[in-house]
């Protein structure tokens, strides 16, 4: 069985943001990339249960929209296991193109599921999932935090309001995962990042699409007041109640 | 026209946030002039639905079958679609969160719609719509715009408030034209949680991180929670050793909460932790050290060891709890 991993590429969680050309856009001089976090813990399990001789999966590749930029972050998604990766080339300008270009390349390739992590740390839309099954027509499946086989077929355990449900889907279903799909995220061996370079990355041309949404301009959140120090938990009990008024 | 507001259905509730939403598009629907119209999917009973009436809804469309209280995302989408299409909206508001986020972006394929999610505030313009939104973890605030017919939306907790604003709510029955029922998605288990207070909902967090030592000192933490009625929560490196459940992390890796009050115990207060709780409406640092970060961060901040400030707070708190009723 094949799993796709679809990846995006984001700034260090450590990194300064800062913005250029009037606020218009992102700087990126001195930013780091890195695996988008969730994204890297949907990796990590799927790397996991192509080891694990009790599951069917296979095979695992990842799938990426960016520029040539992001190629680091893909051998290192070869280093952590993968066993191929595609590289759709552009830089997309919104979630939508970002979903259509990977239902562009996924569409009719065979697999048991796609996993997406549940947001980037960039945008923070947790849009391009949803967008992509709606796209695939596919089953989504989200707040995904386990999987399970039942034989081959895959059992998916999701977070619910009040609990937990396990579900079955009839076809290639598209997940979105979040923390606990794996709790850390795997560290790529020596040998893990010799085989890499060898391993294929394939990059294709990606298609014209129109963004559906603009970003126009980005500005720092506003400076957070000084803290209020307090000595005793009954002054802090009396400031919640009586001044900021949430008790 | 209107304003169609997608409302959460959690066995039968209604969940605060979707009071905010409808507020949220009360205001809207002011400068629009427009109607508000809600829909929710599943069975709830029309005593609950009215308190949206208090908050400016004016309209429910109740999908009231029960084939419909599984959550199956593909089929939900399309019943929103069909609920856009008979009134006219121009605007659709989910709740931003995990479910909201389940439908939205599908929904925004099949309209071509443009979503915006983590939205901050009200619309600074309808023409080109122009809102602000959340982005990079809650470093930068993002000005986006959509030039779509339609415009999909995700207003965050806490973003604007409740203002009261009684409307005569009218409660219709919705019956959507579902070809084929989905068969793809099939339940085969379910466990309802046990815990009381959910923390993506909840309005009061305490959360521990490393400083609590041990996961049995989180014992603790779990009595000042139950006295405040309120969810516990944890930094990443203890859900990560495995002291608290994975759900539980709050932080830019894990859950981005936006309660009323976040106690922070024992927590240093790093920049990936803060960035979930930055929509907090207000932050109490408690620390041992009085250089940790949390207090830049904090609105409130006692220094001292966590296991003597705790238990007392605890009192504390439950008397003025008591003393109240």
């Amino acid at each position: 069985m094949r799993v796709f991993v679809c990846m995006s590429y984001v700034p260090d969680t450590t990194t300064k943001i800062r913005f250029k050309e009037a606020n218009t856009q992102l700087d990126d001089a001195s930013i780091q990339w890195v695996i988008n976090p969730w994204d890297e813990l949907a990796l990590t399990r799927a790397v996991e249960l192509k080891y694990d001789a009790a599951s069917p999966v296979d095979e695992v590749e990842i799938v990426m929209v960016g520029g040539v930029r992001c190629e680091p972050i893909l051998r290192k998604g070869l280093a952590i296991g993968a066993d191929k990766a595609t590289r759709i080339d552009v830089e997309p300008l919104d979630a939508f193109q970002t979903a259509t270009q990977l239902a562009t390349y996924l569409q009719g390739k065979d697999c048991g599921f796609i996993v997406c992590g549940i947001e980037s740390g960039d945008y923070n839309e947790a849009a391009v999932g949803g967008m992509l099954a709606e796209l695939l027509d596919y089953a989504s499946v989200s707040s995904v935090s386990s999987v399970q086989f039942d034989g081959d077929a895959p059992v998916y355990q999701r977070d619910v309001a009040n609990g937990k449900e396990q579900v079955k889907v009839d076809g290639p279903a598209v997940l979105i995962v979040q923390k606990g799909f794996a709790r850390v995220p795997k560290i790529p061996n020596m040998r893990g990042i010799m085989t890499a370079r060898s391993k294929p990355l394939d990059v294709i041309p990606a298609i014209e699409v129109e963004p559906l949404v603009e970003f126009v301009e980005y500005a720092a959140p506003p400076a957070k007041g000084r803290v209020k120090m307090l000595n005793t938990p009954e002054e802090l009990v009396r400031s919640l109640s009586d001044e900021a008024k949430l008790l | 026209m209107s304003i169609l507001v997608y409302i959460r259905n959690v066995g039968g509730q209604l969940k605060k946030q979707s009071l905010e939403l409808s507020a949220y598009a009360k205001a809207m629907a002011d400068a629009l002039n427009l109607d508000v119209t809600g829909l929710v999917i599943g069975t709830m009973a029309d005593g609950e639905l009215k308190k949206l009436g208090n908050y400016g809804m004016s309209r429910v469309l109740k999908v009231d079958d029960e084939q419909y209280n599984q959550r199956v995302n593909r089929v939900y989408t399309r019943i929103v679609e069909q609920a856009v299409n008979k009134t006219d909206a121009k605007y659709i508001l989910f709740p931003d969160n995990a479910q909201g986020k389940a439908i939205a972006p599908r929904l925004s394929v099949r309209l071509r719609a443009g979503f915006i999610p983590q939205v901050l505030d009200l619309p600074s313009s309808f023409e080109p719509f122009t809102v602000k939104k959340r982005a990079f973890t809650g470093k930068a605030i993002a000005t986006v715009t959509a030039h779509t017919e339609r415009v999909i939306l995700t207003p965050m907790l806490n973003s604007f408030g409740l203002p009261e604003n009684a409307q005569d709510l009218e409660i219709q029955s919705f019956e959507p034209h579902i070809e084929e029922p989905d068969s793809r998605l099939e339940l085969v288990g379910k466990q309802l949680s046990e815990e009381g207070v959910q923390l993506a909902d909840a309005d009061i967090v305490v959360s521990g991180g490393r400083g609590m030592r041990s996961s049995e000192n989180f014992a603790m933490l779990e009595e000042l929670a139950a006295t405040l009625g309120a969810a516990t929560a944890c930094s990443r490196p203890v859900a990560d050793d495995g002291w608290r459940p994975a759900d539980e992390h709050v932080g830019q890796t894990g859950k981005i909460i936006a309660p009323n009050i976040y106690f922070a115990i024992g927590i240093s207060g790093a920049i990936q932790h803060v960035a979930g709780v930055s929509g907090a409406k207000c932050i109490v640092g408690i620390n041992s050290d009085p250089e940790a970060p949390i207090f830049e961060v904090a609105d409130y901040g006692l220094v001292g060891d966590a296991f003597q400030i705790v238990p007392e707070l605890n009192e504390v708190f439950r008397k003025h709890m008591h003393e109240k009723k």
